[in-house]
């Protein structure tokens, strides 16, 4: 049974570990603001989360569980708001969304559903 | 196993960083400081584990809570240049 516990708990902080380094590599690889954020969310949420959720696995029924349930909580709320936050603020001030056109050029507008780029209204 | 979960969060923290440093936007920065802010949550929880002694998670705790006000100080400031601006207006 302890066994099975400790086996539970290594395979949470194994995927929650792995989900932090592509979130951290995500991080440095992305080419603008937003999807920097895409990525720093998987590694923020997700990944936080399953660390801690095997940490919890590993205490067992006691109060450091529940501490640990408290952090998961507080990360759920409190990490869409900041992210929401700052991505709001970022498009407030006028960083403009990068895109591509379909042919591989850079271009900063949105795609229409024919392939054409309409240029971002300033 | 919990060495090799800090080495990760350690790695982590460092790409942030990174981040941080090289981010050409105050909002690049912004997402990456949020990201350092997690990692020290997860590495405080993780090390209180590996010591045995996870009184640390109260810290963890408090961290979760400073991170968010935080960032959202900072994006005020930067929206306003005040932090007792009343929001929802345009600054002068």
């Amino acid at each position: 049974m302890e066994m099975a516990q400790h086996i539970a708990a290594y395979l949470f902080l194994g995927i929650g570990c792995l989900l932090i380094l592509i979130g951290g590599f995500g991080i440095n690889r992305m080419p603008d603001v937003y999807t920097r954020m895409h990525a720093a969310s998987v590694s923020d949420t997700l990944g936080a989360i399953l660390v801690l959720f095997g940490l919890m696995i590993e205490a067992g029924p006691t109060l450091v569980a529940l501490k640990l349930a408290i952090i998961i909580l507080l990360l759920l709320f409190t990490g869409p708001v900041a992210t929401h936050a700052v991505a709001r603020a970022a498009l407030e001030v006028g960083v403009k969304p990068l895109l591509r056109t379909r042919d591989g050029k850079p271009g900063k507008g949105i795609i229409e559903p024919d392939g054409s780029v309409t240029p971002w209204k300033d | 196993m919990m060495f090799a979960a800090s080495a990760a969060i350690m790695i982590w923290l460092a790409l942030a960083v990174v981040r941080a440093l090289r981010g050409p936007t105050v909002f690049d920065r912004l997402v990456a400081s949020n990201s350092i802010g997690t990692g020290a949550i997860l590495l405080l929880a993780v090390f209180g584990f590996m010591t045995g002694r996870p009184e640390f998670l109260d810290i963890g705790i408090l961290y979760a809570l400073l991170n968010v006000v935080g960032t959202i100080a900072v994006l005020k400031f930067f929206r306003f240049g005040d932090l007792g601006h009343r929001g929802g207006e345009e600054p002068d």
